[in-house]
């Protein structure tokens, strides 16, 4: 059962209904869902979340649509793991790795979308829209054919071909030969006069509440309690500050005691500009043109980026701007110590993981969840060239003298 | 008449042209601040542009000549 409110301006605080809208008329801030919280904490309990379904819709209390009708492709409850291998080589003993490449079309935006579709039948939408540089493509298209709508998905050209794959096989993409602003301009001027939801615009405020399920499910899975770091990719900064909400929201339902937890910024060097901000000691920051190959988080003009610079600040956090050849390592040493492989942005944050181990922001002994957002299999491109395994003949001899030789060496 | 809702992000020297005052006076375009944060040598500012769509490029291009970056006010419409 939902408890919304309505929605509400997040800089001058005015109140709107509920309805396909995500900018305020008088100040032009970012509009976001408003909750009853004195009805949630009436609603809500361990007990019955543990009851719930092992999908992100056992929170449902807490978001925006109720799981009557969800469309439901399993979102949600991903594995976290104990990073005990990869702790050892990063000298952290309570390292542990929220693997959200698990999710049914393999990134974390199918929590957002399974929750965008849902409230887009509710509104009684036929039509679901994104344009996207990749993982909300594949989650998109596959939501909107659960749900049996119409779909249109817009993907730039010059994507990686997994992305376009994983995508593309659920039918109706649309591949657009431009840059990133003009398949932005194309797409607000698409969205301004149909009537389409689109996930990330008219969708919006009910979209990112997807992203609180992450923060919810790692404290529960913890133990109801929340970490003490976190280590967050970011792109836009909607990821980021909703894991924060979502722990806030349950120490202020009392599911949990605290959020003693420090948010960690993971950007990568050619686009960073949340980082840099916040390195600078800027409060927002600057526009910048994405140049990346973590093309998933290459948005220039984070539209929830002051948001975070304002978080790692309340939170005592910090924020890396990972060099470019450096996600590549991130990826391996992943892969190489836990058997996961992630995309690009995991690159990126094993990389600052890293980082932060070796400065000491991160003490050994802290719990730590570093989140990996994403699958490698959509960005094979990256780390290609650092693939080169032995090839031999069909012999044992071509086995010892190549395999082996090479083991002794 | 056209509206855009546009944001521009200054930094260093720019903070003390009168931009906004300028792009108002030497383009048929209306300005309107919604919201802004100025803070030492840079800042931004929120703003609805009112014209016909040929003035308000115009007008932007003429913004983004002197330094300033212009993007949507809805950030980026294109995501990961
Ligand atoms: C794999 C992955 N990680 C992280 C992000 C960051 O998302 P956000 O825009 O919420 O910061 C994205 C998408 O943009 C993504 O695709
Ligand atoms: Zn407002």
């Amino acid at each position: 059962m939902p408890h919304v409110q309505g929605l509400r301006c997040k800089e001058c605080g005015r109140d709107y209904p509920a309805d396909p809208i995500y900018v305020c008329e008088y100040c032009f801030g970012p509009l976001e869902v408003a909750y009853d919280y004195d009805s949630i904490q009436e609603s809500i309990s361990r007990e019955k979340i543990k009851e719930g379904p092992l999908t992100l819709w056992r929170y449902d209390d807490l978001l925006p649509v109720g799981r009557e009708n969800a469309v439901d492709i399993g979102a949600g409850m991903t594995p976290l793991i104990r990073a005990t291998n990869l702790g050892r080589e990063l000298g952290l003993n309570n390292l542990w790795i929220k693997n959200d490449a698990a999710n049914p079309t393999h990134s974390f935006k199918d929590r957002v979308v399974s929750v965008a579709t849902t409230k887009a039948l509710e509104f009684e939408f036929e039509t679901i829209a994104c344009a996207s540089t990749g993982n909300l493509a594949g989650a998109t298209a596959a939501h909107g054919n659960k749900a049996g709508m119409k779909k249109v998905v817009f993907l730039p050209e010059n994507l990686e071909r997994g992305k376009i794959a994983g995508a593309a096989i659920f039918g109706n993409v649309v591949l657009v030969r431009g840059n990133y602003d003009e398949v932005n301009r194309l797409c607000s001027e698409l969205g301004d006069n149909r009537r389409w939801a689109f996930v990330n615009i008219n969708m919006r405020p009910y979209y990112s509440e997807g992203s609180k399920s992450l923060g919810y499910e790692l404290a529960e899975q913890l133990g109801w309690q929340a970490p003490q770091h976190v280590v967050v990719p970011v792109a836009s900064g909607s990821l980021f500050t909703k894991v924060w909400k979502g722990l806030n929201d349950f120490a202020k339902l009392g599911l949990i005691d605290d959020v003693p937890t420090r948010m960690h910024i993971a950007q990568a060097e050619g686009c960073s500009p949340v980082a840099k901000a916040v390195i600078e000691g800027q409060t927002h920051p600057r526009p910048v043109i994405p140049n990346t190959i973590a093309k998933s988080l290459a948005i220039g003009t984070p539209a929830d980026g002051i948001y975070s610079v304002g978080i790692v600040k309340e939170s005592g956090g910090s924020a890396t701007a990972v060099p470019e050849e450096e996600i590549a390592d991130g990826m391996r040493l992943l892969a190489e110590t836990e058997g996961i492989f992630a995309e690009t942005a995991g690159g990126v944050v094993i990389s600052t993981l890293k980082r932060l181990a070796q400065q000491g922001v991160i003490g050994p002994d802290e719990q730590t969840v570093a989140l990996i957002t994403g699958s490698g299999l959509k960005t094979l491109e990256a780390i290609e060239d650092q693939i080169d395994p032995p090839v031999i003949d069909p012999t044992v001899e071509s086995f010892d003298d190549v395999v082996m030789g090479a083991v002794k060496n | 008449m056209a509206e855009r809702r546009v944001k521009f992000t200054f930094e260093g020297e720019q903070v003390k042209e009168p931009v906004i005052y300028r792009l108002g006076k030497d383009f048929p375009v209306i300005t309107n601040i919604r919201r802004a944060q100025v803070e030492g040598n840079s800042g931004w500012v929120v703003l609805e542009l009112e014209g016909d769509l040929d003035s308000i490029n115009s007008g932007l291009d003429w913004v983004r000549e002197q330094g300033v970056e212009v993007t949507p006010v809805d950030g980026e419409i294109l995501a990961g």
